[in-house]
């Protein structure tokens, strides 16, 4: 049960790019179209929860041990960065078809801060392995839903008629407000 | 000197990097509550900026050119566990309030962009002087974004109250929503300046020094408008492929076709 709150938490209450303002370069550039924004939603998810999973098990298992935790900014960026690398190369490998579903998005990902943020998150909360990885989990599933919301609203904005200076990335920005509004409304669900 | 002065002023106005450039926009939204945390922010960003700009120009003839890019995420995030102990053991209150944020300062593609397009090319004194323009510009950007929301979503500004007592608060401005719009309308003040001097001009300008224009960069927020913003995040040769940040970033831009210009 706790564990289901916390997912619920990450992907709906805290929704990292709505409330938190992690990974909005992604979110702005790549929501043009929904199958382009489903497609980066699959790689953060792929990406997020494997992130979450190792860089538990270094803090506790290598950090911690060795006591040098306040190096875990710079472990966990230097770890993001070089298993974004792997899973790509990994991909292309073994699993071509995922690899040619995710590919282009995932190189994407290293400068997304939300991946970053996560592993932070759950050593500022203390969650353990099984908490890290849904929480992880939970949280690419928001950033997904709200860039597939926004496609999906991005597209029928294209035939709306904006005022000049507002096309592109101020109406873009002002859904954005309005989605993050009605996302208050989550903000009861959870104590 | 003149070239310092020059550096300043290219920080706080031409390049701006809040106003012009739109860069460092997640710890924008995120910190502009109040002015109080948008100047801390500014001058820990400040703070990282100098010392990063000056230890990657002191080492720019030793970090070999295809390792420059995680070379350079290391000396960053150095700094900014330093600079994250100071604030905990000096200004708590900063630190509480800032949170997540001062630690994925590593990841403000500002500190990054001045690295990979001034501070690899140019001397310790002068790198120091782009490091202290562009932080101050950031800084100056940050508090002004910060007092207007403060002001109108609180009533306050620093903490003290201004407003009259009938004055009822947009409190949807100093909650995330009000984030958005705020740089929505920012972006939109922007779009509006660029229109109307393309109008003047009568044909296009292109100010971008980037060799390959737009398609390339990975700004998402500039589409076009930007001045002088030559390589922001690396986008010069990369040959090895065994590179990560670099090389996907430079994939990034490869492949970023869906991105507006």
């Amino acid at each position: 049960m706790e564990l289901f709150l916390i997912a619920i938490g990450a992907c709906l209450v805290n929704n990292v790019v709505l409330s938190q303002f992690l990974g909005l370069c992604p979110f702005i550039g790549v929501s043009k179209k929904v199958d382009t924004a489903a497609g980066m939603g699959g790689a953060v998810i792929f990406v997020v929860t494997i992130a979450s999973a190792i860089t538990n098990l270094i803090y506790t298992h290598v950090l911690e041990k060795l006591n040098i935790t306040y190096l875990q900014t710079i472990v966990f960026i230097l770890v993001i960065a070089a298993l974004v690398q792997f899973v790509e190369m990994f991909l292309k490998k073994m699993v071509p078809s995922l690899y040619k579903a995710l590919g282009v998005y995932l190189p994407l990902i290293t400068t997304n801060c939300a991946v970053l943020g996560v592993a932070l998150l759950n050593v500022q909360k203390s969650y353990g392995f099984v908490a890290s990885v849904i929480n992880g989990f939970g949280t690419a599933v928001g950033f997904t839903i709200a860039i597939v919301i926004m496609a999906g609203i991005r597209e029928k904005i294209e035939y709306n008629d904006i005022p000049e200076s507002f096309k592109g990335t101020p109406i873009v920005l002002l859904t954005a407000g309005l989605m993050a509004m009605a996302f208050f409304g989550f903000s009861g669900l959870i104590k | 000197m003149n070239e310092a002065v020059k550096r300043l002023k290219c920080g706080l106005v031409t390049e701006n990097p809040t106003f012009v450039q739109m860069l460092g926009m997640c710890p924008t939204m995120a910190v502009t509550t109040s002015a109080i945390n948008g100047i801390g922010m500014g001058l820990t960003t400040t703070v990282i900026l100098i010392l990063s700009n000056m230890m990657i120009s002191a080492l720019r003839k030793v970090i070999p050119d295809k390792v420059r890019i995680p070379a350079y995420i290391v000396i960053v995030a150095s700094f900014v566990t330093i600079v994250q102990f100071l604030l905990e053991g000096f200004v708590p209150s900063l630190y509480d309030s800032l949170g997540i944020y001062i630690p994925l300062i590593v990841v403000n593609c500002i500190i990054l962009g001045r690295a990979e397009s001034y501070a690899s090319k140019n001397n310790v004194i002068l790198s120091m002087f782009d490091g202290i323009g562009m932080g101050l510009g950031f800084t100056v950007g940050l508090t002004s974004i910060g007092i207007f929301r403060e002001i109108f979503g609180n009533g306050s500004i620093f903490g003290k109250t201004i407003m009259p007592e009938s004055y009822q608060p947009v409190s949807i401005l100093i909650l995330a929503p009000g984030a958005f719009f705020v740089l929505s309308c920012l972006v939109a003040v922007q779009n509006k300046v660029r229109l109307n001097k393309l109008k003047k001009a009568g044909e296009a300008i292109s100010v971008c020094e980037r060799e390959d224009g737009c398609a390339s960069c990975t700004n998402t927020l500039c589409m076009g408008k930007s001045f002088t913003v030559e390589g922001v995040m690396g986008i010069k040769e990369k040959p090895d492929k065994k590179m990560t940040v670099g090389d996907a970033v430079k994939n990034k831009s490869k492949n970023d076709s869906d991105k507006e210009v």
